[in-house]
């Protein structure tokens, strides 16, 4: 077998094998220790960062979101509880296709286009493994389709989380408010961690004001997963501690009646608990429903909202600010009686024209008829029949300075510091206010039109009941609050030590007065004394929405609704014991007797009648 | 060539009567093996989940394999080197057979539907390949010219080629080494040995742009920056690397290896075994299961050195070249320093046809080494 003059020589054959082979072994050790570098590299030098990404890896720690508190009407009626919400979550590592797996899911329940956009939105910033939700809310047939149709949708799930919800709906949504997502600017500005279980947060009313109180402790566990992201076993758990439970001065039943007696119009109505500032009711209609915003409006509905010429979406109660008109006449009154001004006995004579000194063009009284409201008007006539003419005067010898310092302590021109956020402050205004404000100095004409409260005057339906409380109670300052205890503590602050200084008789006088409001054949407000079997006192009021030219009658014939007066009244009752103060706007009402007069009548019965209850079941 | 070499000393009365001779086993090569065998269970208990079925059905895949080696080791060397065509031919049929009428799993299509097992082609070309390029070129004198070495190049390339396609990058990768390390041994001259390697780089843009299919391109860039795809390509290899780097020096105990047990590590139980081990016996398991594969490949070397014919010699340096090939590629691509290409450990992985087909080779070596033994 001799080829091209080789020539066949096993020593050189093996010897050029053996070195071959030896060559081999050499590459053999060298790789050799490649690989055991490679390991040490691995194991020794890199062991920490590799043993901490192991634990990781292993323990994943998840939280476990906490039951938001609930919050209880005076009366422990539920007014915003949790239920729970069945989402459709999909987890694409667990899904073969998820194109697929989204067409299929489209066939079984109706995915909005609105779903997919968020779901993808979603899906480019979550973590590996995460849930992300397709779809929320499913109903109790979505989840049987979903049920039934399991094995082939792998990678989506029905998973339950809690939700807000208000049982009442529209009735409390001003002041309770409501929880929706939350949105980039305030995941910003809270403590990730503290939600590291919820993308919910208290967005207005009280569950905003509470949030820190309301949120509760996120707990969390820690579980052993395998790499396809499921639990295996739970090593160690901390568990959420729910948020505190807050019960509200707010009495769901007198909240009812006030609402249902605005029938619909625009308005707000706050009802304060003398005895310790609680609010009893407070209402601004129209209304909406906060279960919409929890998790996450539509934008049709919410456009829907925010457009409507009614503005549901805006608190009035403590947001919308109107010139108090003649509900501010018995304040000024007790002013001038404390500082001797004018004096029960004085009168004046009534030809429905004012004039001041150096100023050509008259005041007239826009609400009553020309030729005024004739002779012998005294004080307590003044606030009766509400004759301008008289306060122009009294108004005048007063003068801005007493007005406006009496004017904040009754509550008018500062936030109440009611225990919700969001709250105006209406404007009480003074020499300082217009310079500041308008950079002119303060002229007689400006206190002519703050003393019937028109003007630059401006105030919330909470100030005008806190207004209306400070007159019941004599003085007392107390602050308005929603919550009455959290947890079953009482959260009463405690009561100011000095009243308002003006003297008994005056009080008396001046309670009278705006009984005769109510109670005489002359008051503004007879007409909702009928059949009452207590007393009420209060005062009648009318804001112009828009501004009359003093030549020009006004008549609502010949204006829009909308141009309308609003029409105002503060009230309280019972008179000889007051117990619960009123203020109250009805927009473009008119006339504080004929239109929110009434509702304050109904507020007022539903409130004696459950104290009499009450009564006879302490008897 | 001697007569004998085709004496076996079962034919001779007067020969070793002791069991290891009569029935041609090496045994340090038998005690490493079964060593091996011994870790590899254990292993595999662990990274099954501790699962005593997979436990059993490798025990039995280990049977039938030191089984197929004793029989290996019944034929002389001669009967492998004048079979060695036959069987390459018949090797290479079946492999065009795969591609039309093969079966598979997971989009590969491997093997054969014979009715009453499935036979899977390449695995035979593990064997077939080695032992009919050493054939072929022990007939030339040493080193080869280059047209024998040409011959051989092709018969390795040809099987290297069908099975790329199946695909299974790893074991065309075997039969690749192991026809290389034949024409090696056989003392290919330097010059070509040159060649071949820039011949090899002129060749990559071509595997790139032709030959290697996208997963298998990804495969390599995920070798680049396992980083990127951290739950695609990448997953394998962070995983595995976090389950090797964390095991540190002596490990954290059997079965308690967080990331095999909790599921993080995939193929734990076969291609990527090394890492439960590493994660489970730290550092010194690594390279005590290193040294064991040293002493083998080291007593395989000597069995080599010592084979009668260069026929037995080559096949004798190919196969044990060719089992570290296994080996580095595994435990390369599994602590991520090389591609991640399909390719069990040997005699740790799960699987059976790789114990078969490993135990086969190591019968050829045993039939090499008591060949020299004769009386």
């Amino acid at each position: 077998m001799m080829h091209d003059g080789a020539f066949s020589d096993p020593a050189r054959e093996r010897q050029l094998f053996a070195r071959r082979l030896f060559f081999g072994t050499l590459v053999t050790l060298l790789l050799s220790i490649v690989l055991s570098l490679r390991y040490f590299d691995l194991q020794i030098s890199r062991y920490e960062d590799f043993a901490t990404q192991s634990n990781n890896n292993r323990v994943l720690v998840r939280p476990l979101p906490p039951a938001r508190g609930l919050i209880y009407d005076r009366k422990g009626e539920l007014i915003a509880d949790n239920r729970p919400s069945y989402d459709l979550t999909i987890v694409p590592e667990r899904s073969d296709n998820i194109e697929q797996l989204l067409s299929e899911l489209g066939k079984l329940i109706t995915i909005s286009e609105r779903d997919l956009q968020r779901f993808r939105k979603q899906l480019s910033r979550r973590r590996p493994f995460e849930q992300t939700t397709l779809h929320i809310n499913l109903s109790e047939a979505e989840r049987a389709i979903l049920a039934v149709n399991g094995h082939r949708l792998g990678g989506a799930e029905t998973s339950a989380r809690l939700i807000r919800h208000y049982p009442h709906k529209d009735l409390f949504a001003h002041a309770v408010g409501y929880v929706g997502r939350i949105n980039e600017r305030e995941s910003q500005a809270i403590d990730g961690v503290k939600y590291s279980g919820t993308d919910s947060i208290g967005k207005i009313g009280l569950e905003k004001f509470y949030e820190t109180q309301l949120l509760g402790t996120v707990g969390s566990e820690q579980v052993e997963t395998n790499a396809r992201g499921r639990a295996m076993r739970i090593l160690e758990q901390t568990p959420a501690l729910p948020g505190d439970n807050l019960t509200l001065y707010l009495d769901s039943d007198l909240q009812r009646v006030a609402f249902e007696a605005f029938n619909g119009e625009r308005g707000a109505l706050v009802a304060i608990e003398i005895e310790t500032g609680g609010i009893l009711a407070m209402v601004s209609t129209p209304s909406y429903d906060p279960n919409l915003f929890v998790t996450g409006i539509s934008q049709k509905n919410y456009d829907g909202l925010l457009y409507s010429k009614d503005r549901p979406l805006f608190d009035r109660s403590i947001r919308g600010q109107y010139p108090p008109g003649s509900t501010i006449k018995p304040m000024f009154g007790l002013i001038a009686l404390q500082h001797n001004i004018v004096s029960p006995s004085y009168q004046i004579n009534d030809n429905g024209y004012f004039y001041f000194k150096g100023i050509e063009r008259p005041w007239r009284d826009h609400n009553f008829a020309r030729g005024g409201h004739g002779d012998g008007v005294d004080l307590s006539k003044a606030i009766i029949e509400s004759c301008n003419i008289y306060f122009y005067g009294l108004g005048v010898k007063t003068g801005i300075d007493l007005l406006s310092d009496y004017g904040s302590q009754f509550g008018l021109g500062a936030r109440t510091g009611i225990d919700m956020p969001g709250e105006r402050p209406g404007i009480m205004p003074n020499r300082a206010w217009k310079k500041g404000a308008h950079g002119q100095s303060w002229f007689n004409g400006d206190t002519i039109n703050t003393s019937i409260g028109q003007g630059f005057m401006l105030t919330t339906p909470l100030q005008l009941a806190v207004m209306s409380a400070r007159i019941a109670s004599r003085g007392d300052l107390r602050t308005p609050r929603l919550v009455k205890s959290i947890n079953g503590i009482e959260q009463a602050p405690p009561p100011p030590g000095t009243n308002i200084n003006i003297s008994d008789k005056h009080w008396d006088y001046m309670h009278k007065a705006m009984e005769d409001v109510v109670h005489s054949s002359r008051g503004t407000a007879r007409s909702i004394s009928q059949g009452l079997d207590y007393k009420i006192a209060g005062k009648t009021g009318t804001a112009q929405a828009i501004s009359i030219d003093a030549e020009e009658k006004y008549d609502s014939s010949k204006l829009e609704k909308n141009q309308w007066d609003h029409a105002l009244f503060v009230a309280f009752a019972p008179v000889a014991d007051p117990k619960i103060a009123i203020g109250l706007i009805v927009e473009n009402g008119e006339h504080g007797g004929s239109s929110a007069a009434p509702i304050a009548r109904a507020v007022f019965d539903a409130y004696m009648a459950s104290q009499e209850s009450a009564t006879l079941v302490n008897r | 060539m001697h007569r004998n070499d085709f004496v076996r000393q079962l034919n001779n009365p007067g020969g070793d009567r002791r069991p290891s001779r009569v029935l041609h086993l090496d045994i340090p090569l038998l005690l490493l093996l079964l060593t091996l065998c011994g870790i590899g269970l254990t292993v595999l208990y662990s990274a099954s989940g501790q699962s005593i079925f997979y436990v059993k059905r490798q025990a039995t895949f280990m049977l039938v394999g030191l089984f197929a080696m004793l029989v290996m080791a019944q034929f002389k060397p001669r009967f492998w080197e004048r079979g060695s065509l036959l069987i390459y031919i018949g090797g290479l049929l079946s492999l065009i057979a795969v591609l039309f009428f093969g079966v598979g799993a997971k989009g590969a299509q491997r093997w054969l539907d014979l009715g009453f097992t499935r036979f899977q082609p390449s695995e035979l070309m593990k064997i077939a390949v080695p032992m009919m390029v050493s054939a072929y070129l022990s007939k030339r004198y040493m080193p080869p010219r280059f047209k024998y070495v040409f011959v051989a190049t092709l018969a390795t390339l040809l099987p290297v080629f069908l099975v790329a396609r199946q695909p299974d990058l790893g074991t065309s990768l075997i039969i690749f080494s192991s026809g290389f390390f034949a024409i090696f041994l056989a003392g290919l001259r330097k010059r070509y040995l040159v060649a071949t390697g820039l011949l090899a780089l002129a060749a990559i843009p071509t595997l790139w742009f032709y030959v290697l299919l996208d997963y298998q391109k990804q495969r390599v860039l995920t070798l680049l920056n396992p980083g990127e795809d951290k739950l695609g390509a990448g997953w394998n290899i962070i995983q595995s690397t976090t389950a090797i780097g964390s095991g540190g020096w002596s490990g954290k105990g059997w079965t308690q290896g967080t990331q095999s047990q909790l599921n993080f590590l995939p193929e734990s139980h076969t291609d990527f075994i090394i890492a439960v081990l590493a994660e489970e016996f730290g550092l010194i398991g690594v390279l005590s299961l290193l040294l064991v594969y040293l002493l083998l490949i080291g007593r395989c070397m000597v069995i080599a050195l010592n084979a009668q014919t260069l026929f037995s010699r080559l096949v004798a340096g190919t196969l044990s070249l060719t089992f570290f090939v296994y080996i580095f590629v595994n435990m390369g691509m599994v602590s991520g320093i090389l591609p991640v290409v399909g390719a069990p450990l040997p005699f740790i992985s799960y699987g059976g046809s790789a114990i078969v087909t490993l135990f086969s080779g190591f019968g050829i070596l045993m039939a090499i080494s008591t060949e020299q033994k004769r009386i």
